[in-house]
């Protein structure tokens, strides 16, 4: 249950950040003043993807509940950034974002805490 | 890109970086402590969510997660998600320290060790460009 918990945050996750990423850029520059989150927020209304990216973080998010209850906090928070790995790829590989050899090494050494803290 | 408004964008990128390294673990711990002091067990389940949801501290968790989420929804308009997630990942480390602190759990060498090659590895990505994806469409 633990590590099905855990997959279904990691997975909704990853792919909620994607559809994030993705369409915050094509939307432009936003800030969080007040005249700024009630443009975000039209933003987010008005883009189907982003609206899809916030059910996979609702999915995500309830997962993350039902983990964080049975689960140490000190557990469940660093283990649900398994979804690092996977993400760092997909950036990559789908957004085309350069990912050079200190970024890439930047986010293994995370990733390598990551591992001994989840233990 | 003038100078001065590349600048004032790097301090605002820091500035809301500051603010969702802070509001996702504190968040984090305040949905902790309400979840694991509300008597049932959250299963797939609506009602009990909704139940569980109307405690303080869950919804109080999740008000700060909330503005963590609107954060980092400004935060990626103006840098790349491959720099926004490794830096964020202090939060972790955070969440680690609070789970010792406030909760009383049990945290081992080998979980310190990791604790520090997270700071290492978000030292490292810190110090790249902020948004590659948008230098190389303007060059």
């Amino acid at each position: 249950m633990k590590w099905l918990l855990l997959s279904i945050v990691v997975g909704a996750t990853a792919l909620s950040d994607l559809l994030q990423s993705h369409e915050m850029k094509r939307a432009g520059e936003q800030s969080i003043g007040a005249r700024g989150l009630a443009r975000l927020l039209k933003t987010i209304v008005r883009r189907r993807e982003l609206i899809l990216s916030i059910v996979c973080l609702a999915i995500s998010f309830f997962a993350f509940m039902a983990l964080v209850q049975a689960q140490p906090l000190s557990f469940a928070v660093p283990a649900s950034a398994a979804s690092f790995i996977l993400e760092t790829l997909l950036a990559k590989l789908v957004l085309k974002e350069q990912v050079g050899m200190r970024r890439a090494g930047g986010a293994l050494l995370v990733l390598g805490g990551i591992v001994l803290l989840a233990r | 890109m003038e100078d001065t408004s590349s600048h004032a964008k790097t301090v605002r990128t820091y500035a809301l970086l500051l603010l969702f390294v802070l509001l996702r673990p504190f968040g984090n711990l305040s949905l902790a402590w309400g979840t694991k002091h509300f008597p049932q067990t959250l299963s797939i389940h609506p009602l009990v969510y909704i139940r569980a949801m109307l405690d303080p501290f869950v919804a109080l968790g999740i008000a700060m997660l909330i503005l963590s989420l609107l954060t980092r929804l400004a935060l990626l308009s103006l840098a790349d998600l491959s720099f926004v997630l490794p830096v964020t990942a202090i939060g972790y480390v955070l969440a680690t320290l609070f789970g010792k602190l406030f909760l009383h759990e049990d945290v081992t060498t080998r979980q310190w060790l990791g604790t520090v090659l997270i700071f290492m590895g978000t030292a490292l990505v810190g110090s790249t460009a902020r948004n590659t994806t948008k230098y190389a469409e303007e060059s």
